[in-house]
């Protein structure tokens, strides 16, 4: 009932579903989709879509029918993104390091030192632990039996962690016998794992106990619902740049009882909002001196400062060979294929097949300023091509993926295939390296888009893996 | 040379600030073309320092009051002794790969009009010989105009002006350089007036670039020369933001108005001294 033909796994991982599924009325399904949105409503969990005047606060849409992999393909997965994530902290610290990966011309230098998001405040600084990316969430689809390809990596602030969360927690409240019919992993753990991820990145100074916080732009920002909600499942304080400040290179929190030293700040502020005395001066969310505090080992930021060159997608295309570098063997989770248009020979290989390709800006995120060339007009297509010529630089492109699929309720009360990919979250200390079961799958929700992105009209669905 | 600098920037603010953060980069460290003999950072009230190195090797003093006040003095002092070095930088860690300064920011990026500008340059000659043009170009064509351009002017709002400040002439030339592919980075300091005038109403502010062979190159657009003995190097960053002396914040200061006195005098030399030249 799902996937590729003949993945054999893929069928055997949804049969319990699909017998209970036929035996249960035929209305089920919608009504406890139903179900499930006046929940999310009363609970509040929204999401701001940028550039959505008519209504700034939205309901992700949520499909109530789970996406479920089976133990032996999770394993696999799991020791893939494990691999893949220890090689992209150990690229980061020799960037900002010896950068012998440079000079083995494993990476192009220029590359990297022109790319906006390399930060050269960072050059020669090591995080406590040796840390650059606490947590990352790694995009993935499925493109044929082969298992799982890499889209993208999210090393900087990456989001969506909450929907994994609250998903389960209404796949739960909503079929509750289905969860006595299968094993299932549990990723209610997560919190604590985080927690126990960001206890063991703190500084010395701070002992058995430190004193994290969540520091989050605000509530105008798209993801404050998650910031507020990690900040409450973590127990620890939720605060804006204005709850903080920094005296003698420590930073502190306001509170009734004077001021807090800070430990570890789980920041979901951008890199060139963090700090208005180091970058951009007219950040108001920022904390003013924190990247002194920052740089003499005061306090820990998680992630660190500019890790954003890792998950840029022109670096994403030597990644393949950044894991082999680093961890001496060759990569359990591949790439997409991908064209760098920054090289002669790549662009005019793309411009050639434009209608076929999947274009995307090196600096875009959440689906912007990407060309779906099957799905696009004629003029749409040549409106890119002009923006592809003028700056090659700024352009990837990959084939049209034929992404797997998963059963999803239509809108006729039916089940349909829709295409779907998986972040799962990858939590890194210096205690170790930790994958949450499960992760965020994003279902693109009208029948045959390949855009998952939730401000593109994907939604989500609960994410199971199995135990056995 | 031996140049002694009295640098003062006085901050007063509409109400008591009730804490304020400064991060100063004000201090000279020493290089082949400049010895740092005797340096002092002080302040008028009580306040913490914190003296740390950045990555692009500039000391850098972090600023922390201890109580809430009106007005708030930074005074650095200090001499230093220079020689010409032809305008090429010698003896400072370099922790940055020159590939860096090839990075667009805010304050620096070409617009058509400086595209075009680093066009008119041309390939012909050697690297060097492509910046003198540029330096010249820029010295010809930008008037020295104090009050035409504000600290956020951007080198494309200051080149279609044709006129501003040392910190536009340079920021045009880190510009266009980077066009043609150059590394090029802005730098903070101090010029010794040869024309008798020691008190200055802002501190000076020149280019550097990359050229293969020699390593970095100064280049003063604003003067058409690059530096000689009468230049003391105090700051590098890829724009004036990130040479700016002085980054600060107020909490609850209100408006703050902000006033430089500046004397860049030369030193006679002692006896001693000039035997032990001689």
């Amino acid at each position: 009932m799902s996937g590729h033909a003949g993945s054999k796994e893929v069928r055997e991982s949804y049969r319990t579903l699909a017998r209970w599924l036929e035996s249960a009325p035929a209305d089920l399904l919608q009504a406890r989709s139903r179900q499930a949105e006046l929940f999310f409503r009363r609970m509040g969990v929204t999401f701001a879509v940028y550039g959505d005047v008519e209504s700034n606060e939205r309901l992700i849409p949520f499909d109530v029918v789970p996406r479920i992999i089976g133990k032996s393909e999770w394993d696999e997965l799991e020791k893939g993104l494990k691999q893949r994530v220890s090689a992209i902290n150990a690229f980061l610290k020799d960037i900002y390091g010896p950068q012998e990966c440079i000079r083995a011309g494993i990476v192009p230098a220029e590359l990297i030192f022109t790319n906006p998001h390399y930060r050269p405040e960072m050059q020669g600084r090591r995080p406590p632990g040796d840390i650059w990316t606490h947590i990352c969430g790694v995009d993935l689809v499925r493109t044929g039996e082969d298992g799982f390809v890499v889209l993208e990596d999210n090393c900087r602030t990456p989001s969506g962690v909450s929907y994994m969360l609250e998903n389960r927690e209404m796949m739960m409240r909503l079929f509750p016998d289905l969860f006595a019919e299968h094993r299932i992993r549990p990723v209610e753990t997560y919190t604590d794992m985080l927690l126990a991820s960001l206890r063991a990145s703190a500084p010395d100074h701070a002992g058995a106990d430190p004193n994290i916080v969540v520091l989050t732009p605000g509530p105008f920002n798209s993801a404050y619902y998650e910031h507020s909600f990690l900040a409450d499942k973590l127990g620890v304080e939720l605060v804006e740049g204005g709850d903080l400040f920094v005296n003698d290179d420590i930073v502190f929190m306001r509170t009734t009882e004077g001021p807090r030293r800070v430990d570890v700040i789980y920041r979901r502020v951008d890199d060139d909002w963090i700090d208005p005395l180091t970058f951009r001066p007219d950040s108001t969310v920022g904390v003013p001196g924190l990247m002194a505090a920052y740089t003499a080992g005061n306090v820990t930021l998680s992630n660190a400062v500019g890790t954003g060159v890792a998950d840029d997608k022109a670096v994403y295309t030597y990644m393949p060979e950044i894991i082999r570098f680093f961890s001496g063997g060759d990569p359990i989770l591949g790439n997409v294929p991908t064209w760098r248009c920054r090289e002669p020979d790549a662009l005019k290989e793309v411009l050639d097949k434009l209608p076929e390709l999947v274009v995307k800006e090196v600096g875009g995120s959440g689906g912007y300023g990407m060309l779906v060339g099957p799905a696009s007009t004629k003029a749409e297509i040549e409106a890119f091509r002009a923006k592809l010529i003028a700056d090659p630089d700024d352009f990837i492109a990959q084939p049209t993926l034929a992404l797997s699929t998963a059963p999803t309720l239509d809108s006729s009360g039916g089940l349909s295939p829709r295409h779907v990919d998986l972040r799962p979250f990858v939590l890194s200390s210096p205690a170790g390296i930790r994958v949450a079961p499960g992760g965020l799958t994003r279902v693109a929700l009208k029948q045959g888009s390949l855009v998952v992105n939730s401000s593109q009209g994907g939604g989500t669905k609960d994410t199971w893996v199995l135990d056995d | 040379m031996r140049i002694r600098i009295d640098h003062e920037t006085r901050y007063t603010y509409d109400r008591a600030a009730r804490f304020i953060v400064q991060v100063l980069r004000l201090t000279p460290r020493s290089t082949e073309g400049q010895q740092v003999r005797d340096w002092r950072i002080e302040t008028d009230v009580d306040a913490h320092l914190r003296r740390s190195e950045d990555s692009f090797g500039n000391i850098v003093h972090t600023l922390y009051t201890e109580r809430p006040t009106n007005a708030l003095m930074v005074r650095v002092t200090g001499e230093i002794a220079t020689v010409d070095t032809g305008g090429v930088l010698r003896g400072s860690p370099e922790r940055l790969s020159p590939l860096v300064f090839l990075r667009d920011t805010p304050l620096t990026h070409a617009d058509g009009s400086l595209r075009q500008l680093a066009a008119e340059v041309g390939e012909q000659g050697d690297t060097l010989a492509r910046l003198h043009r540029l330096m010249q170009a820029i010295n010809g064509a930008v008037a020295f105009m104090v009050g035409s351009t504000t600290a956020d002017h951007t080198a494309a709002d200051a080149w279609a002006q044709r006129q501003g400040v040392c910190q536009d002439h340079a920021q045009i030339f880190i510009s266009a350089a980077r066009r043609m592919g150059i590394p090029a980075r802005y730098i903070s300091g101090h010029l010794h007036r040869t024309d008798g005038i020691e008190n200055q109403e802002a501190a000076h502010a020149w280019a550097e670039a990359w050229v293969e062979d020699l390593g970095w190159v100064g280049f003063d657009a604003a003067n058409g020369i690059s530096p000689t003995e009468h230049y003391v190097r105090v700051a590098c960053g890829l724009d004036a933001l990130g040479a700016s002396p002085i980054r600060g914040i107020s909490y609850g200061g209100g408006r703050e108005t902000m006033t430089v006195a500046l004397r860049v005098r030369q030193m006679q030399q002692t006896q001693q001294q000039q035997q032990s030249q001689a």
